[in-house]
């Protein structure tokens, strides 16, 4: 396949394929246009499973000529089955979890990292950035350093510890700024107008975001090559949301998979669900909100790319729910109990809703259904606090008898 | 009273190539006027029909001015208003 141009969401107009991010005309976002006339689906078939064990078994649907040199590549995480989820939500589905919490930094940033840092060595950049609400802080520091680039990594300051130590151990520039990351993405983007590096999410964002396809490839592939019937997603900026849609949606046109495009479910964090409240409201922007959830990595206030979100809900009949700092809790604890998968706060949002979505009786019968778990629970182990009991006994037979003989006999 | 705005990369070829402009108004909505009648082609590339686009964000001191009156919020004396291109990512 051919990358052609950037090219605007909103107007149409084309850019060549610099550092550029937003329409000169309209202040669109900018998205990686290619020429999908010509590919064969048999031998593109052929040449991904022929590929590497990651994303860029992809290559020809990634925005490069060629396969880019990646020390860390991230992607084919495992899709599994989980039976006893379903059963305790008590639906009878199909239903499969993506584990993508199983890549380098262990967050599907590894995914749009991998992308973008490729890109940032291509266009001649030796120092990347990055605003971050954690996981993309992790990954950016990570692939700086395999890829042997400088980086700034820019946060908000109250951030989780586990995210906080997990960057700075890559020996980046991090930088904790004293405001939420909303704050943080304005400063980085005026940033970006002076200093000479690689904002992955700013100036380097349109190619940045096309990692997020990969989720929607592989789930494809590891599905036996077919589509699932819905997805259940988590929504931060809603570009995750939007390139999984755009995924399948490039399989389907070219040939490659058949059928129609699976319902998109979205999940946010009720103290942060602009997304969602805009579905809700049937509005086409989405109102900023100041964030106050627990579900730190989604605390995005003014999601830039929820307008697509909440028009790909529509379009495939799907919806964006939220869910109280309490279900999330609820949710990683099931999804840990049931599957043996831990994740964190993020994921506890997306197997939120999915219960959500199973009492109110919105999944029908036999539906083959993905839910995408994206990043991992010892980032954020202060969600998971006070939640169990531990048996303390002393190290001799009657202590263990007395605190535990009951149970062990039932 | 005079207000600096701030005029981002995308929009500089409409402004002779500042990244700065002083005009006079009182709230934001009299201040992107001044800014519209020194540099017209601005007009049509952020707003539609009255209304900022939707990837237009506009702050006052460091503000979105959707958390306050939008273009009805004040601007105090020596305040300073940014436009930026909305940007996802996360």
């Amino acid at each position: 396949m051919a990358i052609e141009n950037l090219r605007c969401k909103e107007c149409g107009a084309t850019y060549d394929l610099g550092a550029h991010f937003a329409c000169e005309n309209c202040f669109g976002p900018l998205e990686v246009a290619y020429d999908y006339s010509g590919l064969d689906p048999v031998e593109v078939k052929r040449k991904i499973q022929a590929g590497s064990q990651g994303i860029w078994r992809y290559a020809d649907f990634l925005p490069f000529e060629g396969r880019p040199g990646d020390p860390l590549e991230p992607g084919l995480t495992p899709l599994v089955r989980a039976d006893r989820l379903a059963e305790r939500l008590g639906l009878d589905v199909e239903l499969w979890i993506k584990n993508d919490a199983a890549n380098p930094t262990h967050s599907f940033k590894d995914r749009v990292v991998a992308v973008a840092v490729a890109k940032a060595r291509e266009l001649g950049f030796e120092t990347v950035a990055c605003a971050s609400t954690g996981n993309l802080a992790n990954a950016v520091a990570a692939h700086a350093a395999a890829a042997g680039l400088g980086s700034y990594v820019f946060v908000p300051a109250n951030l989780e510890e586990q995210k906080l130590l997990a960057t700075g151990v890559y020996g980046t520039n991090l930088v904790g700024v004293r405001g939420n990351y909303d704050d943080v993405n304005r400063l980085c983007t005026q940033l970006a107008e002076t200093r000479p590096w690689a904002f992955v999410n700013v100036n380097l964002r349109p190619y940045y975001a096309e990692g997020s396809k990969t989720l929607a490839y592989e789930t494809a592939e590891q599905l036996g090559w077919q589509l699932p019937d819905r997805v259940v997603c988590p929504i931060a900026s809603g570009s995750l949301f939007t390139k999984v849609g755009r995924g399948f949606q490039e399989w389907l046109d070219i040939g490659l998979l058949e059928g129609e495009q699976p319902v998109f479910n979205g999940a946010q964090a009720e103290g942060c669900s602009p997304v969602a409240t805009a579905f809700a409201e049937g509005w086409d922007v989405c109102k900023p909100q100041r964030p106050d959830t627990i579900a730190k990595s989604l605390a995005i206030g003014d999601p830039a790319d929820g307008p697509y979100a909440v028009e790909q809900a529509r379009r495939t009949g799907g919806a964006i729910d939220s869910v109280s700092d309490e279900e999330i809790r609820d949710g990683i604890s099931l999804l840990a109990e049931t599957t043996g998968i831990f994740t964190e706060t993020a994921g506890g949002v997306t197997v939120g809703v999915l219960k959500k979505l199973a009492e109110r009786g919105a999944i029908g019968a036999g539906e083959r259904v993905v839910v995408y778990i994206t990043g991992e629970g010892l980032k954020t182990l202060d969600a998971t606090r006070d939640r169990f009991r531990m048996h303390q006994i002393d190290p001799d037979l009657g202590s263990f008898e007395s605190e535990l003989a009951q149970e062990v006999t039932a | 009273m005079p207000v600096t705005v701030k005029i981002p990369t995308q929009l500089r070829a409409a402004t002779d190539g500042q990244a700065e402009i002083e005009v006079e108004g009182a709230n934001v909505g009299e201040v992107l006027d001044a800014v519209f009648e020194a540099h017209g082609t601005l007009r049509e590339r952020i707003t539609q029909d009255g209304d900022l686009r939707r990837f237009v964000n506009v702050y006052v001191s460091g503000e979105d001015i959707r958390f306050q009156d939008g273009l009805a919020t004040k601007i105090d004396d020596g305040a300073e208003v940014t436009i930026l291109p909305a940007v996802a990512g996360g």
